[in-house]
């Protein structure tokens, strides 16, 4: 019971990173088709910024704040400004390809910066933890799913509540019917990749102390983002469903199966995701075979 | 000169250039030459998949892998080295169709990730399974071949070997591009939907592009073992896959001379910039970007820019290459 509780727990904290990475990649698909192949080395790249900041003396808290508002300035704005922005003129071949370059150049950049060892990171509500009859929980874990679920909350609220968010998601559903309806498109677009920016932000701040920071997260971290983002039918609440499900069962193989074979997961599930349900969890079944 | 004159000129004198080199090299270079040869290879596959299937595999480095693995556990337990370059190219054949046959059905871009997926699980089996792959410490004393009595064990011997390879091997596409295949290649790359409007079976078509492409690449591997004569899962890591991507289209995907100059790029120019080893593929990834964004036809789009600019100085507005 204790056992399943602690991994009912992990598979939950786990799950909701995996959710807020896919949201951010399902957003920019759905609102400028750009499939952004470096939304890995984005989680990774934000604990960076906090670290660097706590190297220059500020408190843990404030550095938050710097990485997050980093975060937005160079995965969100800079990003779309002019890799986007450029790139997608071209169509989307070529910014598929541009983002695969930008998640090497992140990756390199990050092992030249911050050198290749694996580097601590302090966790959301130190390192103590909560006990619930035998289980032992870390309280990290409990905080992580905490703000998640805040922050997913809080972008269901305001996409579908305010007349902005309205605006994002008509955008997100159907850009040429949005425009007519005088939608500034281009702006809403920007608007996700600013959003696309504070997920990442996030989800490296909580799923960083658990990894340590390494330059080489983005790898793993960007193809359960896929998955999740896949899985789940590339829209937000499939994202979110896909998120969890594969941090649950992520959790569960690692414990009951083979730590060394879960990597082998992302492939068994996309394989049965395309064989058996093409369109996702939560999708609809209207584009089958061409 | 009219310009299918121009192409064979510039084959033929490359084939001497070729053919000459080598014995002006050290051992290094030969290596590096070795290593150029080989790379094309995986890259002309590559470019099968992304220039003409219009896929993008982040998983050419894993059938690299394999190819390498098929033949450094073959030829040690003493099979010959043709069979080990047949079943090595039929394994990723049938891998790339296994991939891309499911992935093909659905309209949604899973191929990039179905293949990355792959990539991530081959890496395992290779370190994982050791009574098979030897783990992390990886099958030594790979065999050299020999080729029809003569050896092709020294630096030398084996550099023309692959170079043969490769002339083999890029004249098959060539001739592949010109067969009503090629044409039907062409066709899809162009306008898919028009394509299949005029019956062509565009999903067999990119299905026999991918797996082609996977071939090539396992033809690679079965080369990269021979030359390092030992293997181990390291190197065939999502950056090999990447890396190989990018090569395609900095030279030009879709481009029978591409991946040529892609793996140029790739292979030679870092032996140049040995003083910045650090920053070099920082660079390279910088450099990438900023060609995706002003020039995503690649080098040969941009020296063909290049030429059209002063051929006509006032500058007509550049025309989009077919």
């Amino acid at each position: 019971m204790a056992d399943i509780l602690q991994l009912f727990v992990a598979g939950l904290a786990t799950g909701a990173v995996y959710a807020l990475a896919a949201i951010g990649f399902t957003l920019l698909w759905q609102t400028s088709q750009t499939i952004n192949l470096a939304q890995g080395e984005f989680v990774m790249l934000p604990a960076f910024f906090v670290l660097s900041a706590m190297n220059l003396g500020l408190p843990f808290p404030v550095a938050i704040v710097v990485g997050i508002v980093a975060s937005l300035l160079v995965l969100g704005f800079l990003f779309k400004q002019t890799i986007v922005d450029e790139t997608i003129r071209h169509g989307v071949l070529p910014l598929v390809i541009s983002t695969v370059a930008l998640g090497l150049l992140l990756k390199e950049g990050v092992k030249d910066a911050a050198g290749p060892a694996a580097q601590p990171f302090p966790p959301l509500g130190g390192a103590g933890t909560v006990s619930i009859g035998d289980a032992l929980l870390p309280v990290h874990s409990l905080i992580a799913i905490v703000v998640a679920v805040a922050a997913v909350a809080g972008l269901q609220a305001f996409l579908e509540r305010t007349p902005l968010g309205r605006s994002i998601q008509a955008t997100a559903q159907n850009p040429a019917v949005a425009r007519v309806l005088g939608i500034p498109v281009e702006r809403m677009i920007g608007y996700a990749f600013l959003i696309n920016a504070a997920l990442t932000a996030l989800a490296s701040i909580l799923v960083t102390p658990v990894y340590l920071a390494s330059f080489a997260n983005g790898e793993w971290l960007g193809l359960c983002t896929f998955v999740a983002a896949l899985a789940g039918g590339l829209n937000l609440r499939g994202a979110i469903v896909g998120g969890l499900a594969l941090g649950f069962i992520d959790n569960l193989a690692a414990a009951y199966l083979s730590a060394t074979w879960r990597g082998a997961l992302p492939l068994v599930i996309l394989i049965a995701v395309v064989l058996f349900r093409p369109q996702g969890l939560l999708g609809r079944s209207e584009e089958s075979a061409a | 000169m009219n310009p299918a004159t121009g192409r064979y000129a510039i084959a033929g004198v490359g084939a001497l250039v070729l053919i000459a080199v080598p014995f002006g090299l050290s051992d290094y270079g030969l290596y590096v030459l070795s290593l150029w040869a080989l790379t094309t290879i995986a890259a002309i596959g590559l470019n099968l998949t992304l220039g003409y299937a219009g896929q993008v595999s982040l998983g050419q480095g894993a059938f690299v892998g394999v190819g390498a693995y098929v033949a450094a556990l073959l030829t040690t337990r003493g099979w010959p080295l043709p069979a080990a370059y047949v079943l090595a190219f039929a394994a990723c054949f049938a891998l790339g169709w296994g991939l891309g046959y499911p992935t093909l059905r659905v309209r949604r871009p899973y191929f990039p990730f179905i293949t990355l997926a792959f990539g991530t699980f081959v890496f395992l089996v290779f370190r994982n399974e050791e009574w098979l792959t030897g783990g992390i410490y990886g099958i030594n004393r790979v065999p050299r071949p020999s080729v029809l009595g003569l050896s092709a064990a020294s630096p030398l011997g084996f550099c023309y070997f692959c170079l043969l390879n490769l002339a083999v091997i890029a004249a098959a596409v060539w001739w592949l591009r010109r067969s009503p295949w090629g044409r039907a290649f062409a066709a899809l790359r162009a306008n898919p939907l028009r394509a299949e409007a005029v019956g062509i079976d565009t999903r067999f078509y990119t299905l026999i592009a991918i797996a082609l492409g996977a071939g090539l690449g396992g033809i690679t591997g079965v080369l990269y073992a021979a030359l390092l004569q030992y293997v181990d899962p390291t190197p065939f890591s999502l950056t090999m896959s990447v890396t190989l991507l990018l090569m395609v289209v900095v030279g030009g995907s879709g481009r029978l001379l591409g991946p040529f100059l892609g793996a140029g790029v790739a292979v030679l120019l870092p032996e140049g910039l040995r003083f910045a080893e650090n920053y070099y593929l920082f660079g390279y990834a910088l450099a990438v970007i900023v060609l995706m964004a002003f020039c995503p036809t690649g080098l040969i789009g941009l020296g063909e820019r290049l030429l059209t600019m002063m051929a006509k100085p006032s500058a007509a507005p550049v025309k989009a290459p077919p």
